[in-house]
C-alpha cells in the first residue's frame, strides 16, 4: 500500500516532532535522572497538542480516529528516535480496549480523557515470562480479581489498569482502580529503561466491560501491528546509522565499507528492513479494513519485525565495534528496546505459531 | 460507452468467435506451451489455429507497433486483452525467447531494417530464437566474453563458444554478444548480433543437469559467417542492449514458486506428509520453519506490491529489481527445501510412478539454480551495495 495525502503529512509533522522533541538524547536524560514517571512529560504533552493521544479515540469522544496505519505511523517514528512515551499503553492499547469493549458511561469517562491526555492508561495480560494471553490464571469472581501481572507498560503511573481475567468461562478485559486497596505496584525498570510494573491483585475491586473478551482480543492486535511499526521504525534507524559509520570508519587504510563482508551484510539487513516496513503498513492498513486476513497479517508483522529489529540491532553493534559495546554510544539503546519490543505483546515464536495454526497446520 | 469498455466488449466476443475449446483447457505440462518456430510441431489443430488467429490480430505481440506485426494496443487496452484471455482460462497463443527478449532490444535498440525484418516473424511464431550470452569463462562476469566476430570485409567470422543457451537446439535463431574489437576495455569490443542456427559452423549439445533432463546447451561456432547489418544498435555498444535485457529478465525471475508448489501452500501439504498432533503439524521444528518462510514471503508479497505501487506512480523499479531477485530466488529456494523435509522418503524416488519420474527431487534441484541464473544472489547484493546503498568500491 501506498501512505494517502493526509497519512503522509501526519508522517512528515510526527517525525519532525519526535526528533525535535523526543530524541535518543532525552531516553538518556530520562535514565540517568532516574526520572520518578520515567517517560517524556514534555513530549506527551506536546503529543496531547497535536491530538496523537487521541489518534485512535472516535470522534465522538474527542479523538482524531486516525486509525491503525496513523498509530503506525506514529510508532515508526517513535521507532527511529526511541521516544518514551504512553503511547503503546494508553493511545493504542487503552483506547483500543475501550472504544471496542468498554460500556457507553466507561468509555465516556476515559475516551477523552484519553485523548486529552489527563489519563494513563495500562493494560495487564502477562503473569510469567512469556506471553501467554489464552491462559491466564489471575480470577474474577463476585466483582473482585485476584493474582499477579507483570510487564504492565506504564503500570506504576497509570489512572486505569485493564486487568486480563478469566471468570472460569472467558478470558476479559476489568477496570481496576491502580489505588483501590488490595492492589501493590512494583515498578520494574527494564532492559530498554523504560516503565514497566509488577502488579499484585487481592481481592481488589473490578468492573466488567460490555465485551471484555473482544475488547482484549483488538487491544493485543492494534498492540501488536503497532509495535510491528515501532520495530519497523527502530530497524531502519540502526540501519541507516550502521550504514553512515561503514561510509566513514576507515580500518586498514580504508572504509570498511569497501569490504565485501560487511557490504552484502548490509545489503541483507536493508532488504529485511525495507520488507518489514512493507509488512506492517500492510499488516495496520489490513486492520483499518477489517481484512479476511488481518489477523495472520498482524502475527507475520510483529514476528517479522521482532526478528529484523533484533538483528539490525545485532549487527548495528558488530558493525560499530568497539564503539558500539560503550554506554555513552547511543547504538547500544536501540538493541535493547529491540529485544523489548520484540517480547512484548508476543515474541516471533509466539507469532510463527499462532501464524501456523492460521494457516492450518 | 467508453473506448475502453468498447474495446472489452469486441475482445470479450472476437475471443469468444476465436479461441478454440482445447485452448481453454488447463496447461497440463510444459508440452502445451507453444514455442513456434520452423521445427514446431503443433501439438493439435486447434494450437495451430489459435496461433494463427492471434497473429492475425497482432495479439501475439499485443503491445508492439501494428507495423512490426503487433497489436498497437496501449497499456490499458493488453491489460483488458489479458483480462479477458484470462477469464476464458485462454492460453497464450505462442511465446518465446523472441517475444521476451530480442522484441524488446529490437525495438529499443534495432534499426527500422532490422525491425521489419525480424519482428513480423516473431509476431506470427514463424521463428523461434535463443539467447547467446553466457560462456564457460564469462559467467557472472560475462563482459569478459571470448566469443570473436572478426571483420572479413563484408561480413564477420563468429568463432567461440556459448553455454546456458536454453532450447539452442530447438531454436531458429540467435541473438548472440560476441567481442567485435579485442582491444577495446572489456565492455566496449561487444556487439549484439543475429544470425541463422542453420548456418554452417553452429553445432549444439544439450546440457543434462542435477536435476535432470534440461532446455539449455552448449553452443558452439566455427567459423560461422554472419552479415554485417546484423548488429543491433551501434557496433561495439552491445554492452548496452545486453544490460538493457538483464533488467528485464530479472524482473521475470523470483517470486511466486513454479512447478509442483505453484499455489499450493506449504503447511498443509507438510501435513499430509507428517502428520498432525492436536491439530499442529506433527514436526514441531519443521512447523517453525514453514511459518517462518511463510511470514518472509508475506513481507516479500508486500514489498513486491510497494514496489510495483511506485513503479505504477513513475518513480521506478531500478536497483530494487537486485533486491527482488535476490530475495525471490533465496525464498524459492527454502521453500523447496521445507518441502523436501516435509515429503521426506517419499520426496526422493527417483525413477517411480509415484513421483512422475522424480518430479519433486527434481524439482528441489532444479531451484538451485534459481540464485545462479540472470545473476547470482552475491552479483545482486554487489549491485544491493553500490547502487542502492553507496557503499564504496574496494
Amino acid at each position: 500500500m501506498r501512505l494517502n495525502d493526509e497519512q503522509q503529512m501526519l508522517q512528515d509533522s510526527v517525525a519532525r516532532l519526535m526528533a525535535d522533541k523526543g530524541p535518543v538524547s532525552r531516553l538518556r536524560e530520562l535514565r540517568d535522572s532516574r526520572d520518578e514517571k520515567g517517560y517524556d512529560q514534555p513530549l506527551w504533552q506536546a503529543m496531547v497538542e497535536a491530538g496523537l493521544t487521541g489518534i485512535l479515540v472516535p470522534e465522538e469522544h474527542g479523538g482524531i480516529a486516525f486509525g491503525l496505519v496513523g498509530a503506525g505511523l506514529v510508532a515508526q517514528e517513535i521507532g527511529r528516535n526511541l521516544s518514551v512515551t504512553p503511547f503503546l499503553s494508553t493511545a493504542v492499547l487503552g483506547a483500543t480496549a475501550l472504544s471496542t469493549g468498554a460500556t457507553a458511561e466507561q468509555q465516556s469517562q476515559w475516551l477523552p480523557a484519553i485523548a486529552e491526555g489527563t489519563a494513563l492508561v495500562a493494560l495487564a495480560v502477562d503473569e510469567g515470562a512469556k506471553h501467554r494471553p489464552d491462559n491466564l490464571s489471575t480470577r474474577y469472581e463476585g466483582g473482585k480479581i485476584s493474582g499477579d501481572k507483570l510487564l504492565v507498560l506504564d503500570g506504576h503511573v497509570a489512572d486505569l489498569l485493564l486487568v486480563a481475567a478469566t471468570d472460569g468461562q472467558d478470558i476479559a478485559l476489568y477496570l481496576v482502580d491502580p489505588k483501590a486497596s488490595g492492589v501493590t505496584i512494583e515498578r520494574t525498570i527494564m532492559a530498554d529503561s523504560r516503565n514497566a510494573a509488577r502488579i499484585h491483585f487481592d481481592n481488589v475491586d473490578a468492573e466488567p466491560m460490555a465485551d471484555g473478551a473482544a475488547a482484549l482480543r483488538a487491544a493485543l492486535r492494534a498492540g501488536r501491528a503497532v509495535l510491528a511499526a515501532e520495530l519497523a521504525g527502530l530497524s531502519r534507524e540502526v540501519f541507516e546509522r550502521t550504514l553512515g559509520y561503514l561510509k566513514e570508519r576507515k580500518q586498514f587504510g580504508r572504509l570498511i565499507g569497501t569490504f565485501q563482508a560487511l557490504q552484502h551484510r548490509a545489503a541483507q539487513l536493508m532488504i529485511d528492513v525495507t520488507m518489514t516496513e512493507a509488512l506492517a503498513l500492510q499488516a495496520l492498513d489490513a486492520c483499518d479494513n477489517n481484512a479476511d486476513n488481518a489477523d495472520a497479517q498482524v502475527f507475520a508483522a510483529k514476528g517479522k519485525a521482532a526478528r529484523t529489529a533484533l538483528l539490525a540491532g545485532q549487527e548495528g553493534v558488530q558493525m560499530h565495534g568497539g564503539i558500539g559495546m560503550t554506554d555513552e554510544f547511543d547504538i547500544g539503546f536501540f538493541l535493547k528496546r529491540a529485544r523489548a519490543g520484540g517480547e512484548t505483546l508476543g515474541d516471533a515464536n509466539f507469532c510463527a505459531d499462532r501464524f501456523a495454526t492460521l494457516g492450518g497446520y | 460507452m467508453s473506448d475502453l469498455e468498447q474495446f472489452r466488449a469486441e475482445t470479450r466476443e472476437w475471443l469468444q468467435a476465436n479461441c478454440p475449446e482445447e485452448m481453454r483447457q488447463p496447461v497440463r505440462g510444459p508440452e502445451d506451451h507453444c514455442w513456434g518456430g520452423r521445427k514446431w510441431q503443433f501439438q493439435s489443430d486447434a494450437q495451430r489455429v489459435w496461433m494463427e488467429r492471434m497473429a492475425e490480430k497482432g495479439w501475439t505481440a499485443p503491445q508492439w507497433p501494428q507495423e512490426y506485426g503487433g497489436g498497437g494496443l496501449t497499456p490499458e487496452q493488453a491489460a483488458i486483452l489479458d483480462e479477458e484471455m484470462k477469464r476464458i482460462n485462454a492460453r497464450s497463443p505462442v511465446s518465446n525467447f523472441g517475444f521476451w527478449m530480442l522484441g524488446p532490444a529490437l525495438l529499443k535498440f534495432g534499426s527500422d531494417e532490422l525491425k521489419r525484418k525480424h519482428l513480423p516473424p516473431i509476431c506470427r511464431g514463424e521463428i523461434r530464437w535463443c539467447q547467446g550470452y553466457s560462456e564457460p569463462n564469462a559467467g557472472s562476469d560475462l563482459a569478459s566474453l571470448q566469443t570473436r566476430a572478426e571483420d572479413q570485409g563484408d561480413h564477420f567470422l563468429v568463432n567461440g563458444q556459448k553455454i546456458w543457451t536454453s532450447y539452442a537446439d530447438k531454436a531458429d535463431w540467435i541473438f548472440c554478444l560476441v567481442r567485435t574489437d579485442p582491444n577495446a576495455t572489456k565492455h566496449n569490443g561487444i556487439s549484439f548480433v543475429l544470425f541463422d542456427m542453420e548456418t554452417p559452423g553452429v553445432t549444439t549439445r544439450p546440457i543434462e543437469l542435477i536435476s535432470g533432463e534440461s532446455p539449455f546447451c552448449e553452443t558452439f561456432f566455427d567459423d560461422v559467417k554472419v552479415e554485417k547489418d546484423a548488429v543491433v544498435g551501434e557496433l561495439n555498444r552491445g554492452w548496452d542492449v545486453a544490460k538493457y535485457l538483464l533488467t528485464h529478465e530479472r524482473n521475470n525471475i523470483g517470486g511466486e514458486p513454479p512447478g509442483y508448489l505453484k499455489g499450493r501452500a506449504l503447511g498443509p501439504l507438510a501435513a499430509e506428509h507428517v502428520g498432525t498432533e492436536n491439530g499442529k503439524l506433527a514436526d514441531s521444528a519443521l512447523r517453525a520453519d514453514i511459518a517462518r518462510l511463510e511470514t518472509d514471503h508475506m513481507a516479500f508479497r508486500a514489498l513486491v506490491a510497494k514496489v510495483r505501487a511506485e513503479a505504477e506512480a513513475g518513480e521506478g523499479v531500478g536497483a530494487l529489481s537486485a533486491v527482488l531477485k535476490y530475495y525471490g530466488t533465496e525464498l524459492n529456494k527454502r521453500r523447496y527445501e521445507l518441502m523436501m523435509d516435509a515429503m521426506g522418503a517419499e520426496g526422493l524416488e527417483w525413477e517411480s510412478e509415484r513421483t512422475q519420474g522424480g518430479m519433486f527431487a527434481s524439482e528441489w534441484l532444479r531451484s538451485k539454480g534459481n540464485s545462479i541464473e540472470g545473476g547470482t544472489s552475491e552479483v545482486m547484493l554487489g549491485i544491493v551495495s553500490k547502487r542502492v546503498l553507496g557503499l564504496p568500491d574496494a
